[in-house]
């Protein structure tokens, strides 16, 4: 069979449309600063010349590759945390000479990676004894996270660790359980917050308590919305963000901008071209051939959603504001190599498939 | 995929379909959720938020707070605000920025160093900000400025507090410095609490107490026209200002040690033994941490950074140094608490070297024609070298470790300052792990401080404070209290102890303070330079650590080596042996001799800890009061 680019064409022309639509809309938020969007727009480039790299790798390797890439992830979060004190506190970051790199985006794919290959080798359902090992795996690098801290991305790992457990079939009873002591851990999760994290919450029940502080997000967030309508203000005429009310309107808010601008169609075609990218993404996982392919792309499917929705959430006052960025269209941050070498995994899975259907 | 059982395969397949499908139905209600909120906001609700929008008027301003004061132990002033003019400008206002700058460089004095980390800054700060392209305007500038304000867009003439640090570089290297918010620092910190704040603790203090220094953000609410230019204020909530802090280090003390070190690369640290206080945290050459405040410019750091003297480098902290011969005392404790139970015999003929059995192998004694006859108190006072590597072979190198563990040598002192380093602690168990073996050469080499044992000045410092504290090891404080500067109601830090020594018999700490005194005011001590017009009792230990190592029948000549490779000095010392208020541990890099380079300034900041100044010419303490300078 003769070489061919292993790239699954639905999903790439939608992530594609995706960043072009993040570019248009952080020129906006920016108060068309050139040198942000060109600095975004260089990520994305980065970012798609590494998801048609991943693609390219077949799935049995990274399938090998996953103790080891795992493994890695967990020495260097050790390295952040013990000898790498690199960039004055700042204790995320690891620094090779010029270039300076995260260990906690690793293990976004690191955890999941390693566990849907240590559940795969068990067989599905996983014996609990396979549970609990599965739970110590994701808890470790959360943990190591956690410690930096860095509680958001922690959380995002514990989450994609969670979906592969859950979509391995682990029992409703077991989850059943899992919900009711976290439900029972909550007032103690809520002594060891920050004053300010308390805040957050208080404010998603009533905004308008503290208009000045945490609710001031939300607040003005919902008035860029609202006051978008159905067909928007159009492009490039946001007041919320260009008069300053809107805090964080390139990074965290962007899609208050996003909606203020272009309105209820436009909202409808980003959630469409979301929801797309996510189904496509769980189709994928459901053509897998093999259950490690299988857990891996469910999982990364489910991550990019769960990270779309929570921000998405926070944006339209129904969840706290948790500092989330939006996959894709949030400025700053090193997260959009991550997400693109996550769809290039997605890729290889799909275009690397045996021909052979049982 | 093939080697499991069809019937297993398609168990698992229709198992992970059927938690897909949920996971699909859980996705499907999420979206649903979302655009039942969206519509609501964005159809239903319109009206009532695209009403809020035009009537947008009032806007939150946050209101920075002072940043708290630093002052020493008597307070004297090391960290203070100063109101200075600002030159700002709001690029995102400013339609020609090229433009702009030619026609304030007419108003008023714009380097291109100004320039450039203006556009540096404007490239890294994304958000819609105001961003300093000069400040420090004097009065005439800001005046020239403020005339022609209402005629240039985008451009704001602004009086802020800025970080000053009135003493130039004195401990700086203790008090670090606050400079520009970088985008790492905003990942790590709430961005709301430094709304409106430009300024973050980078180093040192200003770092470690970031907390309490920073302060609350104030707020207010300014009603705006729908430009969004502000029209008036219609509520304030007062910013909290910062908290003081009261450090241990006496300013005086700290310049008469960085005076005493000055033209040389080394530290000094000072600290009281009872509580773990530190007087002195001297790292030299110094900088000046105020150029730092608002962006150094790169020529300047490029020169810091190239400097051979490395003067950035914090050598109290992160300098890690063999510890010589000033490991002797430690080890001559080990002696003494050790007493029949190692097979020793004191009393050394000392010929000025030494073999291991079944070796030819020399270890020289400093001292080419040997010492002769020595007893542990001659050993130390003369610093033998046979003698304790004879001492190193009967201790053996694993209680050597863990004694010198006592003291706090391989380990985080504890201090006050972020990303202290621990030196390096060898044992056997330590090589091993680097798959080496442990030969009895090390143990040898290791009985006089050299190999690979590494030690910092801070950890030299505490573990003759120890010593001095008869064993109690307290953890060292650069703060000894934070003030609220309002209500002035204060907070003092209580001492913390670290670890304890554990001693068999307490008498052998009073062996050992002879044996140490012996050094400075004995005759034949290696310190005996700094002993003979001392007031006060002072108990010391010389060292020196070799940079490069001489070959076998080679001889170090001072004179002949290029200063980079020069011994290090060393000199740890105590005084008043009677009640010690002053542990001092000195580091020269490249002094030579620590009798010669290091023990003057040891004996300059005891002075002036104990005296307030330079002693008096006075006939030698030894020869008045008559003491008795043996041991045992």
């Amino acid at each position: 069979m003769a070489p061919r680019l292993h790239l699954d064409k639905p999903l790439f022309y939608a992530l594609v449309l995706l960043a072009a639509l993040s570019l248009a809309i952080l020129y906006s938020a920016s108060a068309k600063n050139e040198a942000v969007t060109l600095a975004h727009f260089v990520r994305l480039a980065l970012g798609f010349a590494v998801l048609i790299g991943v693609a390219q790798v077949r799935p049995e390797l990274l399938e090998r590759s996953a103790p080891w890439v795992f493994g890695i992830g967990v020495v260097l979060l050790l390295a952040v945390l013990g000898i790498g004190v690199i960039s004055k506190g700042a204790q995320r970051w690891l620094g090779f000479g010029p270039l300076r790199f995260q260990p906690s985006e690793l293990m976004k794919i690191g955890a999941p990676l390693m566990l849907a290959w240590y559940l795969a080798r068990g067989g599905l359902p996983p014996s609990p004894l396979r549970v609990a090992g599965a739970l110590g795996l994701v808890l470790l690098p959360a943990a190591l996270i956690a410690e930096q801290p860095d509680l958001g991305t922690a959380l995002l790992v514990a989450a994609s660790g969670m979906f592969v457990l859950f979509l391995a079939g682990l029992s409703t009873r077991f989850m059943g359980i899992a919900l009711l002591g976290a439900i029972a851990a909550a007032p103690v999760l809520w002594h060891y917050l920050h004053d300010y994290q308390r805040n957050r919450i208080l404010t998603l029940l009533d905004p308008t308590a503290d208009p000045l502080g945490s609710g001031y997000h939300t607040i003005q967030s919902i008035i860029a919305l609202g006051s978008g309508g159905i067909y928007g203000k159009g492009w490039l005429n946001s007041t919320q963000a260009h008069l300053e009310y809107l805090p964080e309107s390139s990074t965290d808010f962007i899609f208050a901008v996003f909606g203020e601008e272009f309105g209820l169609i436009g909202v409808l075609l980003a959630v469409a071209l979301y929801g797309f990218i996510t189904a496509r993404a769980m189709l994928i996982a459901f053509y897998a051939q093999d259950t490690f392919s299988r857990l891996l792309a469910g999982s990364i499917a489910l991550s990019f959603f769960l990270q779309f929705f929570v921000n998405i959430g926070m944006v339209v006052g129904i969840l706290p504001v948790v500092g989330v960025p939006l996959p894709m269209m949030s400025y700053g941050g090193s997260s959009i190599l991550t997400l693109l070498a996550g769809f290039g995994i997605l890729m290889s899975i799909q275009t690397h498939r045996k021909i052979v259907e049982f | 995929m093939l080697n499991i059982p069809l019937k297993d395969y398609l168990r698992e397949t229709r198992i992970f379909n059927t938690r897909l499908g949920w996971a699909g139905i859980g996705v499907v209600l999420l979206v649903l959720v979302l655009l039942v909120r969206i519509v609501w906001l964005q159809v239903i609700e319109h009206r009532h938020y695209a009403t809020l929008s035009q009537a947008n008027r009032v806007k939150p301003i946050p209101v920075p707070p002072a940043r708290g004061l630093i002052f020493d132990r008597n307070g004297v002033v090391l960290a203070q605000n100063f109101p200075v003019y600002t030159l700002e400008i709001v690029p995102e206002q400013v339609k020609d920025m090229d433009a702009l700058i030619a026609e304030l460089r007419e108003l008023v004095r714009i380097t291109d160093g100004d320039e450039k980390s203006f556009k540096k800054l404007v490239r890294e700060r994304p958000r819609f900000e105001n961003i300093p392209l000069r400040s420090h305007l004097n009065e005439d500038e800001a005046a020239r400025i403020a005339v022609r304000l209402p005629l240039l867009q985008g451009v704001e003439l602004r009086a802020r507090l800025q970080r000053h640090y009135p003493l130039g570089g004195l401990a700086v290297h203790a008090l670090g410095y606050v400079g520009r918010i970088s985008e790492q620092d905003l990942e790590r910190i709430d961005r709301t609490a430094y709304r409106g704040l430009q300024h973050i603790g980078k180093l040192g203090l200003e770092y470690a107490y970031e907390g309490l220094l920073v302060g609350r953000v104030g707020v207010e609410r300014v009603e705006t026209n729908a430009h969004g230019r502000s029209l008036r204020t219609l509520e304030r909530v007062a910013p909290v200002a910062g908290r003081n802090l009261y450090l241990n280090i006496d300013a005086k003390v700290q310049a008469v040690a960085e005076q005493a070190l000055a033209g040389r690369r080394g530290a000094v640290v000072a600290i009281e033994p009872a509580t773990g206080a530190v007087l002195a945290f001297v790292s030299t050459p110094t900088f000046d941490g105020n150029a730092f405040v608002n962006g150094i410019d790169p020529a300047s750091y490029r020169a810091l950074l190239d400097d051979p003297d490395k003067p950035l480098i914090n050598r109290a902290l992160h300098g890690q140094y063999a510890p010589g011969s000033t490991v002797k005392v430690f080890y001559g404790l080990a002696d003494l608490e050790a007493g029949s139970s190692i097979d020793m015999n004191r009393n050394v003929y000392c010929t000025g070297s030494f073999s291991l059995p079944g070796s030819s192998h020399q270890f020289r004694d400093w001292k080419r024609e040997g010492h002769g006859h020595v007893t542990r108190h001659e050993a130390i006072v003369q610093s033998c070298d046979v003698y304790f590597y004879r001492l190193a072979i009967a201790l053996g190198p694993d209680h050597m470790a863990d004694f010198l563990a006592f003291f706090g040598f391989g380990q985080e002192t504890g201090i006050d300052l972020p990303e202290e380093k621990s030196g390096l602690l060898p044992s056997p168990a330590w090589k091993r792990k680097r798959g080496q073996p442990w030969y009895p050469g090390d143990t040898v080499v290791a009985g006089i401080g050299q190999g690979p044992i590494l030690v910092t000045p801070l950890q030299l410092a505490v573990a003759t404070a120890t010593i001095a504290n008869r064993g109690l090891r307290a953890k060292p404080m650069l703060v000894r209290a934070h003030e609220d500067p309002i209500t002035k109601e204060r907070v003092e830090l209580t001492p913390h102890v670290a670890g304890r020594v554990p001693v068999r018999n307490p008498r052998n700490w009073d062996a050992l303070f002879a044996d140490m005194m012996a050094v400075v005011h004995g005759e034949r001590g290696t310190a005996r330079g700094i002993g003979r017009n001392a007031p006060y009792h002072i108990a010391g230990k010389t060292g020196t650590a070799q940079v490069r190592g001489i070959a076998q029948g080679a001889r170090y000549d001072e004179k002949n080596t290029p200063e980079r490779f020069r011994d290090h000095a060393l000199f740890i010392a105590f005084a008043p042996v009677e009640s010690p208020q002053i542990a001092v541990a000195v580091v020269v890099e490249n002094g030579g001799s620590g009798s010669a380079a290091a023990a003057p300034i040891a004996r300059r900041v005891m002075d002036e800890v104990l005296l307030g100044g330079p002693a008096p010419a006075r006939p030698p303490l030894a020869a008045r009061a008559g003491t008795p300078l043996t041991g045992e």
